[in-house]
């Protein structure tokens, strides 16, 4: 199987701050690749860097075997690349259905009427069939959230990228949104996700790779990375994590 | 003769009603072909200032900077008077709208650029993430987002171009204030000046108004 997702030797700085230390990491097509670590140690930047949403100083970055690069064919790797965001970033002044049918409407091309359809069966899919006319400013975090899902399906894309998925949302809305992630995992999509849930993580995941002060320091499978970690890092933060 | 019959003297202002309603009709003419134009403009030239190549943008901004700071009366005595020199002759309602236009995208391009600005990031990231191109997500994402935002100061704006207006009676432009000064000439009374101002305020007061209406709406809503 060759891998749907290649960066090698990627390296970040944001004034002084090394952000990234150079990374290498492959994704298979259809793996499902948890990644977690403490706050700030460049989890977050890594997969904004996969769709080009953070420049990045040295390295390299395939998505099925294209390079990611500014450019004419940015928007259109960008098309195959699903994002879901913490904070949603739905746009407030469209309905559900219209955030979900934007962007097939205006990148692929697709005819208003079979945009909307499309838009409506993945709402859906993902239970707010109900929602469908609202503004997202009318609905609760989880509901919005599991509106940006759709919205990256509908592009259709091979790889999808979770940062921090639930981080903003309310407890209580945690379960819904982690079900419907769970539900699009093993499916032939390629997906990467950004997480403080560990139980979710052990899940759902194939692989966990854990980062910190931006260094993969340790990835294993999960029964392997929860219950044998080699690192005394992973092991440090496995247990402030669990100490609490 | 009294006041009254001084500054609302009836058979007078009955008398020049009809010119004062021609030059409030061309006042309106001049004021929304120059609010239109300063729009179009203002557009084209908030946008340069943002996302344009650095030649460009510092071209916006100094055409920006440049045309808030000249005076209006300076910008039209000069469109209207100093131009013919090198063999451009406008016409009064061309200059004056020429003037007025010129600076309305001045300031249209900043109230603009500051509702572009008001936009937080995700919403471009989120636009970038699916593909969307810049022109796709400047007019399904950005600008009417933005637009929401500055009603308010542009409907304000509006009102100063109205305003404005009144500057074209120097280069001869038969607008409202030009009209009533001429009726006042005519009839030896200040009457018509008195019927220009009310004219004026019917116009003015409105917008002004719904300025005042979308604040509070406004402060209603972040409450």
């Amino acid at each position: 199987m060759s891998a749907r997702i290649e960066i090698r030797g990627l390296h970040k700085t944001y004034g002084g701050f090394e952000a990234l230390r150079g990374i290498d990491l492959d994704v298979a097509a259809g793996e499902v690749v948890v990644v977690v670590g403490p706050s700030g140690s460049g989890k977050s930047t890594l997969i904004r860097c996969i769709n080009l949403l953070e420049p990045y100083q040295h390295g390299e970055i395939r998505v099925a075997g294209s390079r990611v690069a500014r450019g004419p064919d940015l928007a259109r790797v960008r098309a195959e690349v699903g994002m879901v965001f913490q904070s949603f970033n739905l746009f407030p002044h469209l309905t559900a259905w219209r955030n979900v049918a934007l962007a097939p409407q205006r990148v692929r091309g697709l005819p208003r009427r079979d945009a909307e359809l499309l838009a409506r069966t993945l709402l859906d899919q993902v239970g707010l069939s109900s929602q469908a006319d609202k503004l997202p400013g009318r609905l609760s975090g989880g509901q919005q959230q599991r509106v940006a899902i759709a919205r990256a399906l509908a592009m259709e894309p091979r790889v999808l990228l979770f940062d921090e998925p639930t981080s903003a949302l309310d407890p209580e809305m945690v379960g819904e949104v982690l079900a419907v992630i769970q539900g699009l995992a093993h499916t032939g999509v390629t997906m990467l996700i950004v997480t403080h849930e560990m139980g979710f993580a052990r899940r759902v995941a194939d692989r966990i790779v854990f980062m910190e002060a931006g260094s993969v320091v340790e990835q294993a499978a999960p029964e392997e990375f929860f219950t044998a970690p080699r690192e005394a890092r992973t092991r440090a933060f496995l247990q402030a994590i669990v100490g609490h | 003769m009294g006041l009254l019959d001084t500054f609302f003297n009836w058979p007078v202002l009955r008398e020049s009603l009809p010119l004062l309603l021609q030059g409030l009709g061309v006042t309106v003419m001049l004021g929304a072909a120059s609010i239109a134009i300063g729009f179009a403009g203002g557009l084209a030239l908030c946008l340069l200032r943002l996302y344009a190549a650095a030649p460009l943008r510092g071209a916006a901004r100094i055409y920006i900077d440049v045309l808030r700071s000249i005076p209006l009366l300076v910008l039209l005595v000069l469109v209207y008077y100093a131009l013919p020199f090198v063999g451009l002759r406008l016409s009064s309602f061309a200059a004056a709208t020429t003037a007025l236009s010129m600076v309305s995208c001045a300031y249209t391009a900043e109230i603009l650029r500051a509702g572009i600005e008001a936009i937080p990031r995700g919403q471009s990231e989120a636009a970038a993430a699916l593909g969307l191109g810049f022109a796709d997500t400047l007019r399904d994402v950005i600008l009417p987002q933005a637009l929401r935002i500055v009603v308010p100061p542009l409907t304000s704006n509006c009102i100063n171009v109205l305003k404005d207006t009144a500057l074209a009676s120097v280069v001869a432009m038969p607008e409202l204030l030009k009209q009533a000064t001429q009726a006042q000439a005519l009839s030896a009374s200040p009457t018509p000046l008195i019927g220009a101002a009310l004219l004026y305020l019917v116009l003015l007061l409105p917008l002004v108004r719904m300025v005042g209406s979308f604040e509070a709406r406004h402060r209603a809503a972040t409450r």
